[in-house]
């Protein structure tokens, strides 16, 4: 079966499980506790203001005709409006989403420069200081909370030695966002050819990335290790040894390359769970992201945006583990066979 | 065969010593071995498991694991000291002047690269072609080893390779640089006799024609007899016996060499001569009771669907050739108290046959009929609930895979009277488990024992008391020894022989060891591709073969010259 083939099959498989999302959320959404309609009509309403605004969302109308009429929406894209703000949900989530695949695209590839090369040396130097140091820092890695780290960050780089920029958002205010063009505002201002502000932007991305990164950490730099002890006591690794190869390409091309297939699956797994779960960080430094957005809506049961948020994070999970699955068929050529 | 000591030794190694570390201090795993190898001389180390004889060519090597260690004696080749020498240096020497093929010859190859790349790779690092000729030099090594369509194999992953091609590679890997040495670890274990024969004459030749030695690791006796012109017995880290490969099988001087000789099926007229003198008991009395056949199977068929998802199936819609056909219009019968091999190479069929009668699987067509009952009536996975379970059992392959880890050999054996014959009494099931210890011959203060407190031989012991707990009458075997150690094996199939004679059970034994099948079975079944090539009374069969098959198996067993016939007519007749 051909490589097209695989992605093919692997984007119908992904079908069922939108719709299967999209009926689950809309369910979810409507066994909440607290009714929309009393929490916007405001403490002074009056039994008949509540009805007309529950009339105004459609929400006196019986559950499946509620489904339908969402269904119908969602396959013209709208996303329905957002009560809290006002906005429709679907502008909403395009201008949050990129700031927050930024933070988190960032934070992944800091964590990655470090963990990676962290893994493989303490593989390498099983026992050594290296490899207690690899320990050290995944075990802070997972016990600290982000939030912690965040403020700790925020208190010494910002406060103490004055370096960082103030925690406020994605661009201090001596600046204006140059026009969107892929949400990151970093390459915005590049694009537009504005230095300052993509100056500006990069330091603004620097301490919540870091923060992020310190807890992506832990799951890749422990997963690489692991991978890596298991190839380098591969029995193709002492053929390998025993045909002479340099130490370089033992490690590079027989132990790393097959070391990293079980580190990609990890990636994914844990790009995912940081985009919904960065809320703490974005708290902690004013960033307008996805997830606290997700956050606010579902305290005042907004349902439309709770929706909209969890389908498009469904979206970009199967979208991301579409693209997993091609990584893997490219590095590994055994998934051929068995896909 | 001659023998090369006249010459000016190639690999010297002198009252070498290897210590590995372990939680509970260090283990010396090979105690002062003193070796050497002529040049063009082909040396074998046999020795059972845990007698050192990898350890020592890793050492030679310089590949030992990290917890392994040097702790002294001496390595010399060509004049170079390489029990010291330093890191880059070994580098340099790995692969081109000693080189080493393994056991597991898939699992040897990286399995995400290419086999040409990785013959490459050898040629590369060690200046014998440039990028440039990289290629073409990687397909004549593949040629050399004669892989038919190397071009196109180039490009092929371990894993679209069987395991004798592998094997190919990985000798192809080996020899590109054409060392002076060849270290041959377990080469052909694993590997189908007719694929043992096929790499073990390349090895042979291709070292004969470079002059180069080679040093031969092996459990089997047969084989280090076949090929090796001097052979180094070791047991528990220590050499016991050095020997010209002659004289070694016709005057073996030390008691372990005398026993490995003994336990080897080759040279065993009965199944009795397997075991030392002191131990050994009188002939079971053969015990075909009646030619009423206890099992019948006619016209038994499997077939597995292709693979692939919904979209392969699709696409082969209305194709004749979806899936697999592993079991092909099978018939057989076994009367009461027989014993029949069922023998063939991997993926002939014979698993996949024994799993059916078993009914394990469901066939796809045919009957098996079990004192005159349909078996296939009831569906495999209803059938352990049947109350024909517990007539039919089997004893599995791996001794240790086929027991639960976490439950004591007691309890092992007692599962079954648990579960099928409904016993509750603590103190009966107790009593039962132990009788049946000591039908198998295990120590009672083993009962107590989890598997990877019991060595192969208990655990095989385990398996089989298992097996017979429910009395049943006909007992499955699917290569119970292939796991075991040679002196394990003897003395596990002559507790299968008694156990027969004792219960007159009757024996399914599959297996790939044709040796084996003739000390054990009164009929043999030979499978090829899914059918029954040829059937008939083990003596008959094995001396007199009728399908050119038969005779390919039967000649693709090494068979060392001098080991000592005992003098059987059927032995004598195999051999010619």
């Amino acid at each position: 079966m051909g490589q097209l083939a695989i992605i093919f099959a692997r984007v119908l498989q992904a079908i069922p499980t939108l719709i299967g999302i999209i009926i689950v959320t809309f369910l979810l959404t409507r066994a909440l506790p607290g009714d929309p309609a009393a929490y916007f009509a405001g403490a002074a309403a009056t039994p008949e203001s509540i009805a007309e605004i529950r009339a105004n969302l459609g929400l006196d109308q019986p559950l499946p005709v509620q489904f339908l009429k969402y269904v119908q929406d969602l396959g013209t894209g709208n996303l329905g409006q957002s009560v809290s703000t006002g906005q429709p949900v679907a502008t909403e989530l395009l201008r949050r989403l990129p700031a927050s695949l930024e933070l988190t695209l960032t934070a992944l590839l800091l964590s990655v420069a470090v963990a990676i090369p962290l893994g493989v040396l303490a593989a390498v130097r099983q026992d050594t200081w290296i490899d207690q140091l690899c320990r050290f820092v995944v075990t802070a890695g997972v016990s600290l909370p982000t939030f912690f780290t965040g403020l700790l960050l925020v208190y010494v780089f910002y406060f103490l030695l004055g370096v960082a920029p103030a925690p406020l958002g994605r661009l201090d205010l001596m600046h204006i966002a140059p026009p969107q063009i892929t949400g990151f505002l970093v390459f915005d201002s590049l694009i537009a050819r504005e230095w300052g502000t993509a100056w500006s932007a990069a330091k603004q991305l620097l301490l919540p990335s870091i923060t992020l990164a310190l807890f992506t950490l832990a799951p890749i730099a422990r997963m690489t290790r692991a991978s890596m002890l298991q190839a380098l006591s591969s029995e193709y690794l002492r053929t390998a040894r025993a045909a002479g190869l340099s130490r370089g390409r033992v490690l590079m091309v027989y132990a790393f390359r097959n070391a990293l297939l079980p580190v990609v699956t990890t990636l994914g797994m844990v790009f995912s769970f940081t985009l919904g779960a960065n809320v703490l960080v974005e708290k902690v430094f004013a960033w307008p992201g996805i997830g606290s957005f997700a956050i606010e809506a579902l305290v005042v049961s907004d349902y439309a945006a709770v929706q909209g948020f969890v389908l498009s994070m469904a979206v970009l999970f199967v979208v991301l583990n579409l693209f997993i699955d091609t990584l893997y068929t490219l590095i590994d050529p055994r998934v051929q066979v068995d896909g | 065969m001659s023998t090369h000591l006249h010459n000016p030794p190639l690999l010297t190694v002198r009252d070498l010593c290897v210590e590995f570390a372990t939680r509970k201090g260090p283990v010396t795993a090979v105690r002062s071995v003193n070796l050497q190898v002529a040049k063009g001389e082909t040396l074998g180390i046999v020795g059972e498991s845990g007698s050192g004889k990898s350890v020592t060519s890793y050492a030679v090597m310089r590949i030992l694991d990290r917890a392994g260690r040097i702790v002294s004696g001496g390595i010399e080749f060509g004049g170079m000291q390489l029990h010291d020498a330093p890191e880059d240096m070994m580098s340099d020497l790995r692969g081109r002047e000693i080189s080493m093929i393994f056991q597991n010859p898939r699992a040897a190859l990286n399995p995400i690269r290419t086999v040409g790349k990785q013959i490459e790779d050898v040629l590369i690092r060690h200046a014998q072609a440039t990028h440039e000729q990289a290629k073409a030099k990687a397909i004549e090594a593949l040629e050399r080893v004669r892989i038919r369509d190397a071009a196109r194999r180039y490009h092929a992953y371990p894993f679209e390779l069987s395991g004798g091609m592998c094997q190919r590679v990985v000798i192809a890997i080996a020899l590109a640089c054409k060392p002076q040495l060849l270290i041959a670890d377990e080469p052909t274990t694993g590997l189908d006799v007719t694929t043992q024969k096929a790499v073990m004459e390349l090895v042979r030749e291709l070292t004969r024609s470079e002059g180069m030695s080679t040093l031969l690791i092996t459990h089997d006796l047969g084989l280090a007899g076949e090929y090796c012109d001097r052979i180094i017995v070791m047991e528990k880290g220590e050499v016991v016996e050095q020997q010209d490969t002659a004289k070694l099988f016709t005057a073996p001087a030390h008691p372990y060499t005398r026993r490995l000789i003994r336990s080897t099926p080759h040279a065993a007229a009965t199944i009795r001569d397997l075991m030392p003198d002191d131990q050994r008991l009188p002939l079971p009395p053969t015990m075909i009771v009646s030619d009423e056949p206890l099992l019948e199977v006619k016209n038994l068929v499997k077939q597995f669907d292709a693979p692939g998802g919904v979209l392969q199936r699709i696409r082969n819609r209305g194709k004749k050739e979806a899936g697999y056909r592993a079991v092909d219009n099978v018939s057989f019968s076994i009367a009461r108290g027989e014993s029949v091999g069922l023998v063939g190479e991997s993926g002939c069929g014979k698993s996949t046959t024994s799993a059916m009668v078993m009914r394990l699987l469901d066939a796809t067509a045919g009957s098996i009929r079990f004192k005159g009952q349909e078996l296939t009536a009831v569906t495999a996975a209803a059938f352990a609930r049947s109350p024909q379970r517990r007539e039919l059992q089997m004893v599995f392959q791996d001794p240790h895979e086929s027991l639960n880890p976490r439950a004591t050999a007691a309890q092992s054996i007692a599962d079954p009277l648990l579960r099928l014959e409904g016993m509750t009494n603590n103190a009966e099931i107790r009593a039962r488990v132990e009788a049946l210890a000591t039908q198998v011959g295990l120590q009672h203060e083993l009962l107590d024992r989890l598997p990877h407190q019991l060595s192969g031989g208990q655990k095989a012991r385990v398996g089989i008391a298992r097996a017979i707990s429910t009395k049943p009458e006909l007992l499955i075997l699917d290569e119970p020894t292939a796991a075991l150690d040679v002196s394990v094996q003897a003395v596990v199939l002559n507790l299968l022989a008694d156990l027969k004679a004792e219960f007159g059970m009757s024996y399914l034994f599959v297996s790939h060891d044709l040796e084996v099948v003739r000390l054990l079975c009164d009929r043999v079944i030979v499978m090829r591709a899914g059918s029954i090539v040829e059937s008939g009374p083990t003596a008959q069969v094995l001396s007199a073969p009728q399908a050119e098959y038969t005779r390919e198996l039967l000649s693709a067993i090494p068979r060392p010259a001098h080991l000592p016939a005992h003098g059987a007519p059927v032995t004598e007749a195999v051999r010619a």
